[in-house]
């Protein structure tokens, strides 16, 4: 569906988009994961034709986007970042402002604003200024813009930033909804979303992709280290640790909590394909150790995260 | 050209449903129709030349303060993100915001017309030279619309745009005064350039191709050098 080849984005001296490639299949939703400053924006609006590559090809579909801008246009919905929108306009003023130009024609235009006011929740607002309208309210008729002509493609720079939690939960199970048969590609630095929603992520960071794939492969490859936490009451660590290492494929234990009169809490590091709990949990059971806590932490993709962008 | 025509058409109900557009207006009659009455019955004469010959100079305060805002404040807002993310061409968006323009500068220029039709009943009025006078008027306009577009495309903020159009529009209305400031052989060049030279030359009702041919080049160099703006920031 959209096929990306050494895309390359500067300003002035400073490189924003490094070289990057990707694929995108039609119906699947791609997260675009990054820190701040990233390169997450500049590559969408790249996609979108707001910016010119400095160099590198984005094709989408059989349309190259030096030559046939208008036509990839006409596939894209796009959702800018914080949704900017005509302040002075109303909401419905704006929607229909859209759809024309968007090219539809009256009924259909009527029945699809209609459509799209029930999907994002706009009935009571839609004779309201835009400018009156708090941030989430916004970024929900930013959406409906988005999805006016009801895109192949629809591209989402932040969707759910600034929005509260129940607000957050409707618009994830809108775009899982459109996912179904759309192809959706959102921006993101919130983990939980592209947990919550996508089917893959790209993680960038200074411009460059660093992890490229779907989410399970992305957990299972880093799950053969993991940490199982333990809290002991009344023991010594200096004998926890001497036990405990000699465990195979144990890497490290380390104490994690420094307070003399709480219970000992331990962190075991194991670099293993195998579940250590059972061999440790028959190592402890041998001794006489009050164990009031014991629990793995699978990597989540936010260790995953912090370990691929964290500075060298 | 549908969206050029849509892209117009919002950007005049954006005038229009704001006060801008009234209070600009009003303060456009405000002051031409007081210059214009102010000495016409000293000269005892019934015909416009009052009227036509400020024109340029309150053009060139009036028109960047119309044009100021339609590409900085798209800017500002963010909403230029939006605007050319939608199918849309650069020169469908420019045109459609120069027309809307030129349809600006002509709704004001309507009520100006009650001036004509006044002098008709206490003279003989040449009504050749007004009408030369109008069209003169609109093309100055068109031209000193695009310089504004122009000057709005370089920037998100909207008095640096106004400050901009103004000084281009100003230099272009009096360039033809201030000819002793250049050397000799400069002086046919320049003063070629000036808009009120040739806005006075329609304005007399000669409809000479040559004034024609530099205002439709000042709207294309206007334009032109928007396009190029809009092109470079992205």
């Amino acid at each position: 569906m959209i096929h990306v080849e050494n895309l390359t984005k500067y300003y002035n001296d400073f490189c924003a988009v490094d070289k990057i490639n990707f694929d995108i299949k039609k119906g699947e939703i791609l997260g675009l994961l990054g820190p701040n400053g990233a390169g997450k924006t500049t590559t969408l609006r790249m996609l979108t034709g707001y910016f010119m590559p400095t160099s590198g090809t984005i094709r989408v579909k059989d349309y190259m986007i030096d030559e046939n801008l208008l036509k990839i246009k006409k596939l894209i919905g796009y959702l800018p970042e914080s949704a900017p929108l005509y302040h002075n306009m109303l909401v419905y003023d704006y929607l229909d402002y859209i759809a024309e130009l968007r090219g539809m024609d009256k009924d259909k235009k009527i029945s699809r604003i209609r459509q799209l006011f029930e999907l994002c929740g706009l009935d009571d607002i839609m004779h309201r200024s835009i400018n009156e309208l708090s941030k989430g309210l916004k970024q929900r008729v930013g959406l409906a813009h988005a999805m006016m002509y009801d895109p192949e493609i629809l591209i989402l720079d932040e969707p759910t930033s600034g929005l509260d939690p129940n607000q957050i939960a409707e618009i994830r199970e809108i775009i899982r909804e459109i996912g179904e048969e759309k192809t959706v590609i959102l921006s993101t630095h919130i983990l939980s979303e592209v947990e919550a929603t996508c089917d893959r992520v790209v993680i960038i960071n200074k411009g460059k992709i660093i992890a490229d794939d779907l989410m399970e492969n992305l957990k299972q490859s880093e799950s053969q280290k993991y940490f199982i936490y333990l809290d002991f009451l009344n023991t010594e660590f200096q004998s926890v640790r001497n036990r405990l290492i000699e465990i195979e494929d144990v890497v490290n234990v380390e104490r994690v909590n420094e307070e003399p009169n709480g219970p000992l809490g331990v962190r075991i590091t194991c670099k293993s394909a195998l579940d250590l709990r059972e061999t440790i949990y028959q190592t402890i059971k041998q001794t006489s150790w009050v164990l009031i806590e014991f629990h793995k932490e699978t990597k989540t993709l936010e260790t995953i995260f912090r370990e691929l962008t964290k500075e060298d | 050209m549908q969206q050029v025509i849509r892209i117009c058409n919002k950007e005049l109900k954006d005038y229009f449903i704001s006060p801008i557009a009234y209070i600009v207006i009003s303060i456009f009659l405000l002051v031409t129709g007081w210059f214009f009455f102010a000495t016409f019955f000293y000269y005892n004469q019934a015909d416009l030349r009052n009227f036509f010959d400020l024109l340029p100079i309150t053009f060139s305060f009036f028109i960047p303060a119309v044009t100021m805002r339609l590409f900085s404040e798209e800017r500002n807002v963010g909403s230029y993100e939006m605007l050319l993310t939608l199918p849309l061409t650069f020169n469908d968006i420019l045109v459609g915001k120069f027309l809307a323009g030129v349809f600006f500068v002509a709704a004001a220029l309507v009520p100006t017309l009650a001036y004509p039709i006044c002098v008709a009943f206490i003279g003989q009025l040449d009504w050749g030279t007004v009408a030369g006078g109008y069209m003169g008027a609109l093309l100055l306009g068109s031209a000193f619309t695009a310089v504004g577009l122009f000057a709005s495309s370089l920037t998100r903020n909207q008095i640096i745009a106004f400050i901009v159009g103004m000084a281009i529009c100003f230099t272009l209305a009096l360039i033809d005064k201030m000819l002793f400031f250049f050397p000799r052989p400069m002086l046919g060049v320049i003063g070629y350039l000036g808009a009120d030279f040739h806005f006075k030359n329609i304005a007399k009702g000669i409809i000479d191709s040559r004034d024609i041919l530099y205002f439709i080049s000042v709207i294309f160099i206007g334009l032109y050098g928007t396009h190029l703006a809009m092109k470079g920031k992205n």
